[in-house]
């Protein structure tokens, strides 16, 4: 894998949310409006290179029995940093985040990255997992921001849009039409991407008629006598 | 050689399908959209206009990009789309009502696998949905000549009385309320005749309506306007009757039918809301699955002893 597909993997092969489909929670809480999804994207993103980069390079020190407490106690560092950052600098992003920010701790991303990715890899990789996963979900969560505050709110990053401004559909900026927003992406990612979802096959076996029928009536198997 | 056929089953058949079931449904429903007409104006055939072809476009469209077999010839969104418009008032802005069209087919019937597998009524869905959407412009109740009027149980759940229409407007339909549900002597027609041509057994809507009525008689308010007010008649004859969200069986149905009354009669008389007959269906379509198999026919030796 080159540097450049490590990158890209988290885009749209890989991406956190859609693919991997972690750290529902928060995109789902903090996609309602552009700039909440920005600042979520780049905080977790911030954490999630931090913590890649010294998970990967403590990879060595961290005894295998103890490592999930580690890289915990190592998230929350970063993710308490970020926080004071945030609350020093952009105390109105703080107020927007509100307990998500915190939250970051236990995001699955970033958990999900350090176990499956930053234990196992040299620090350059880890950081560049880190980037790439981190613009895969900041990307995601700023495309359902848009979706929901362009149709919910009628406005977008808080300038109103002509038309839309008067004629908003505001349940996408409540939790059930973060659902909808989040299931119709799921669905156009798995579209164009090779990730289809597996058909479900139904054999002979279970089928109460199988004695008689030997799938001529459901066209799955050819019949044998 | 004797030749013993044998073929899976079902081995009755009958010559009903989904298409003259459909109908059916469409032809009881005429009689409630002239009511309409004539009640709160042309605007009215143009709502229930664009639901209908929203609903069969949207059903096309859908079943072409997935590449699935075209069901719109079984009139089934022809159903949900005259139910839905029924269910909105006449004064939607018509985006609006185009908008809870596609929900309806696409987010609740096709995404769960299209007819007969949807878990939950389209119409009904749709338009909670919609009620969450655009509250405005879903509660404001227009007449044609530009009054407007609270709908009777909004009235009631204010304690204006004195408002209320007369018994005889209430059963005619000169009344605020969305387009479809008001006039309770269309929609009983309607209920009537699906009830001849036996597309509908009489369990649901009895159960449901006697609930209501006994609950309200119990609790002090006047059966007779619970009965004729809100979209109790259009909900129990039309709507909690559907086949694939409501259970197959007969003490189901009436189980089905009790449950909605008396979620009903909650969200009436202590809700938030003035109404409360999508949501009672709603909840009741939630639990089919359950009360289906409470009420499971037992095998004739007895069962159970394996």
């Amino acid at each position: 894998m080159t540097k450049l597909q490590n990158f890209t993997k988290g885009i749209i092969k890989e991406n956190p949310v859609l693919v991997l489909v972690l750290g529902t929670c928060p995109t789902l809480a903090t996609s309602t409006n552009v700039m909440s999804a920005l600042g979520m994207g780049a905080a977790t993103t911030i954490v999630l290179l931090c913590s890649n980069v010294v998970i990967s390079a403590l990879r060595k020190t961290i005894p295998d029995k103890v490592r999930i407490p580690c890289f915990i106690v190592l998230i929350a560092g970063f993710v308490t940093m970020v926080q004071m950052l945030v609350k020093a600098f952009s105390p109105a992003l703080d107020e927007a985040l509100g307990i998500y920010l915190p939250l970051i701790v236990v995001n699955c991303i970033i958990l999900g990255r350090a176990e499956m990715f930053a234990q196992k890899n040299s620090i350059v990789d880890s950081a560049i997992d880190g980037l790439g996963m981190g613009a895969g979900f900041t990307l995601t969560l700023v495309m359902m921001g848009t979706i929901r505050e362009v149709f919910g709110n009628g406005t977008w990053l808080g300038f109103p849009i002509p038309v839309l401004s008067d004629n908003n559909i505001s349940i996408l900026t409540m939790a059930p039409g973060g659902f909808f927003v989040f299931g119709l992406l799921i669905a156009v990612v798995n579209k164009f991407s090779q990730n289809k979802p597996k058909k479900r096959e139904f054999g002979c076996e279970g089928c109460p008629s199988a004695d008689i029928c030997h799938g001529k009536n459901c066209g799955e198997v050819e019949a044998d006598d | 050689m004797n030749k013993l056929i044998s073929s899976v089953s079902p081995h009755i058949n009958s010559n009903s399908t989904t298409q003259k079931i459909m109908l059916d449904v469409v032809i009881a429903l005429i009689p409630a959209a002239i009511a309409s007409v004539i009640i709160f104006g042309a605007r009215s055939l143009l709502v229930i206009g664009v639901c209908v072809a929203v609903c069969i476009l949207s059903e096309w469209g859908f079943e072409k990009i997935c590449k699935k077999e075209n069901t719109i010839s079984d009139l089934s969104a022809v159903v949900t789309g005259m139910l839905l418009a029924f269910n909105l008032p006449v004064s939607i802005p018509l985006w609006q009502a185009a908008f809870g069209s596609i929900v309806a087919i696409v987010v609740v019937k096709q995404l769960f696998g299209g007819i007969g597998q949807n878990f939950a009524n389209p119409a009904i869905t749709a338009r909670i949905i919609m009620m969450t959407a655009f509250s405005g412009t879903m509660t404001s109740w227009v007449f044609p000549d530009a009054s407007s009027s609270a709908t009777p149980l909004a009235l009631i759940s204010k304690g204006q009385i004195s408002g209320l229409p007369s018994y005889l407007n209430m059963f005619l339909g000169y009344h605020g309320g969305c387009l479809g549900e008001t006039c309770t002597l269309a929609l009983l027609l309607g209920g009537a005749y699906l009830l001849v041509k036996r597309v509908i057994s009489w369990h649901t809507p009895t159960a449901f309506i006697a609930t209501v009525v006994i609950m309200s008689f119990i609790c002090g308010k006047d059966p007779l306007y619970q009965f004729m007010s809100g979209g109790l008649v259009i909900g129990a004859f039309f709507m909690a009757t559907d086949y694939s969200s409501s259970p197959a069986t007969k003490w189901g149905k009436i189980i089905f039918g009790i449950g909605c009354g008396l979620i009903t009669v909650l969200i009436r008389f202590w809700g938030n809301f003035p109404e409360g007959v999508s949501f009672s269906i709603l909840l009741m379509n939630i639990l089919t699955p359950y009360i289906e198999k409470m009420t499971r026919a037992k095998p004739l030796t007895g069962g159970g002893k394996v």
